[in-house]
């Protein structure tokens, strides 16, 4: 039901989206955007719409912008990715993991088209390129402030879906908070979806209900974080600084910064310099970013910073060894860093987490 | 309060909108008419809502608007497949369409406010019963709305007059116009009704289960809402014991997760609709019965012939 709500939306923002096509003149770049959930979700997709603001800002009449929201993952991506490849976008940011397919299907059948894929790893034509940002360094800090603020040592954690991203996420929560408190426990629930305020909500009521008293959330709403406020407990925002709807509640927030990096991409269409890469930048780049550290204590706050200028500086890196995989079986030896690969395909968990990660 | 208060809790603060929107599309399609618009109007409900609670500062008045809104939306529709007998399955899908769309527009300014909830109301002396008191007695004023709702549109349906006239609209429009039933007036009468408890829906959704405005934060419950009234095979009881176990059905798959019971995740979220169909496959069994409760004319155009 979920799905065809989607399409029909789609379809309905994509009537809007072409004929504003039509109007444009050929010399602008025109870059567009594929969501997966509503812009005035003040959470993941909000933010990509904030870096599709600032490139507006920034790049000006030079060039011209169009985004589709609450596109479905799966097959109904193609459909939307490929209307816009048809009505002449020069390039296509897609902002989600489950476009991964989709995107490389259409970027075969447009090659004068950019795309541009988030969180993905497939580059099947030259094309196409992938960008992420390491949000795991953020969730490292925010395990270690847990760690540190829970009385119950029990945190509640609400995922959306068992990929790579959101499992380094949960791992990475884990290493910060058992540098701190090596018996900390995190409790996960599966949502199932990205973006639902009910059910987010209700995930986070239930965490509560068992004895979490720090929640954080790799979901895109900000339901959990009033919960959280309500039920007098702290949370950690996503994606962008949801400070007011928690004043008393949010210790920090990892915020994304598309903003630089959209600039600089269509930047290089216009200039004819665009060249397929692989993107994955952290906090030194200042494509994460951390909200203030607030409703701790000072030593807590000094700690958390203290961590961001070793990650920012390179002098740390959340996944380095010795670390063992949940059966115990050697992953990192001592002082081994995780490459790269090893994190974008890690469907593990670490040793500490309790519960199976879902197949 | 002990775990099992609190796990009720949560399942009645995720059923109530769910039992909001299918009791008013329950007395819709009794008359005959199949609005699949409720999840278009319980938006408009949410954003209103959220929208006049904050010009307001409060949120009574907010879910009143949220009713208002839903209504005077419905009316819309009304007129679409009732005076200009357009399709009504492509004209309420056109609704859902347009409610998502209007309310992301009328609620740009109020992304990343936050709400104002709706307190509950304790009733004085029953609420101090342990345990029972403060789930079922010390709540918003919307649950009362919606139990009331459930035994008043019962006791409509099956027991008045003007109840039955209803019913026989939905049944056979052309006798009921013959015996001298204003069928259009009626039907008018019930998509508004609909339309209003589909607009508590969304204020509930945007005053109590998460007070703020985020767009698409219906997340699909109107459609849920439409497969309850099927589920419930249009019997005002059933809708409530539907809402109810899909609620709990949510809730507990939540809990065996965090608890970490070894099922894996997908198969509990997928859970609820399981039920659904199952519980379809055992009503419909009963064909006669389920053939009895079925409005006959559900989702025909009526166009008095003199």
């Amino acid at each position: 039901m979920n799905t065809f709500l989607g399409i029909a939306a789609a379809f309905a923002v994509g009537l809007a989206a072409t004929s504003t096509a039509l109007a444009a003149s050929h010399e602008k770049v025109k870059a567009c955007f594929i969501y997966v959930g509503p812009v005035g979700d003040f959470g993941w997709s909000y933010q990509h719409d904030q870096g599709r603001l600032d490139v507006e800002e920034v790049l000006g009449d030079a060039v011209e912008t169009a985004y589709l929201e609450s596109v479905p993952e799966g097959a109904d991506a193609e459909r939307a990715i490929e209307r816009f490849a048809r009505s002449s976008c020069n390039i296509i940011f897609t902002t989600s993991f489950g476009y991964m397919d989709a995107t490389n299907k259409v970027a075969g059948r447009f090659p004068d088209v950019k795309f541009e894929h988030a969180t993905g790893y497939k580059r099947d034509h030259p094309n196409i390129s992938t960008y992420n940002s390491k949000f795991y360094q953020g969730r490292y800090i925010q395990g270690q402030i847990a760690a540190k603020m829970s009385e119950s040592g029990i945190a509640g954690y609400i995922a959306s879906f068992p990929i790579p991203e959101v499992v380094m996420g949960i791992n990475a929560f884990i290493l910060g908070a058992q540098s701190v408190n090596p018996d900390f426990q995190v409790k996960i629930v599966w949502a199932n979806t990205w973006f639902d305020p009910g059910k987010e909500s209700d995930a986070a009521k239930t965490l509560i209900d068992q004895g979490a008293d720090i929640i954080t959330q790799h979901t895109d709403s900000t339901g959990p974080m009033q919960v959280a406020a309500e039920r007098g407990v702290k949370a950690f925002g996503q994606a962008s600084d949801m400070i007011k709807f928690g004043p008393e509640t949010q210790l920090t927030s990892i915020i994304d910064d598309w903003g630089p990096y959209y600039i600089e991409r269509v930047k290089a269409v216009m200039e004819g310099t665009w060249e397929q890469v692989d993107i994955w930048a952290g906090m030194a780049e200042g494509h994460v970013v951390m909200a203030p550290y607030t409703n701790m204590p000072e030593d807590v706050a000094a700690m958390a910073e203290e961590t961001e200028q070793k990650i920012i500086s390179g002098e740390f890196e959340s996944f380095t060894g010795p670390i063992n995989k949940q059966d115990g079986t050697q992953w990192l030896a001592e002082g081994e860093k995780a490459t790269e690969e090893q994190l974008l395909g890690m469907n593990f968990y670490i040793e500490g987490v309790d519960g199976t990660l879902p197949e | 309060m002990g775990i099992l208060e609190a796990v009720l809790l949560t399942i009645i603060t995720a059923a109530t909108p769910l039992l909001l929107a299918a009791i008013g599309e329950l007395v819709t399609e009794r008359s005959g008419v199949l609005n699949l618009g409720v999840e278009g109007m319980m938006i408009i409900g949410a954003i209103a809502g959220f929208a006049f609670a904050q010009m307001t500062g409060n949120p009574y008045l907010g879910t009143l608007a949220g009713a208002i809104l839903g209504a005077l939306f419905s009316l819309f529709f009304g007129f679409l497949v009732l005076t200009l007998v357009t399709n009504q399955y492509a004209t309420g899908l056109a609704l859902t369409i347009l409610g998502l769309g209007l309310s992301g527009l009328w609620g740009e300014a109020y992304i990343g406010v936050p709400g104002i909830k709706l307190q509950p109301v304790a009733i004085p002396l029953l609420s101090e019963i342990p345990f029972f008191g403060p789930l079922f007695f010390k709540q918003d004023i919307l649950f009362y709305i919606s139990i009331g709702l459930v035994c008043a549109v019962s006791y409509f349906l099956f027991r008045t007059n003007a109840g039955l006239k209803l019913r026989a609209v939905g049944d056979n429009h052309h006798s009921a116009h013959a015996l001298g039933v204003n069928v259009i007036a009626v039907r008018y009468m019930a998509v508004m009704f609909g339309g209003a408890c589909a607009g508590l829906a969304g204020a509930h959704l945007s005053l109590v289960y998460t007070p703020q405005w985020v767009e698409n934060m219906s997340a699909g419950r109107g459609w849920i809402a439409l497969a309850l009234v099927v589920f419930a095979s249009w019997r005002p009881y059933r809708v409530l014991s539907g809402a109810y176990l899909f609620g709990a059905v949510g809730i507990a798959q939540l809990h065996a997760q965090a608890l970490g019971i070894g099922i894996p995740s997908q198969f509990l979220s997928a859970l609820p609709y399981i039920a659904t169909v199952v519980v379809l496959v055992l009503i419909s069994r009963n064909r006669r019965l389920t053939l009895i409760n079925t409005p006959a004319t559900l989702g025909k155009g009526f166009v008095p012939d003199r």
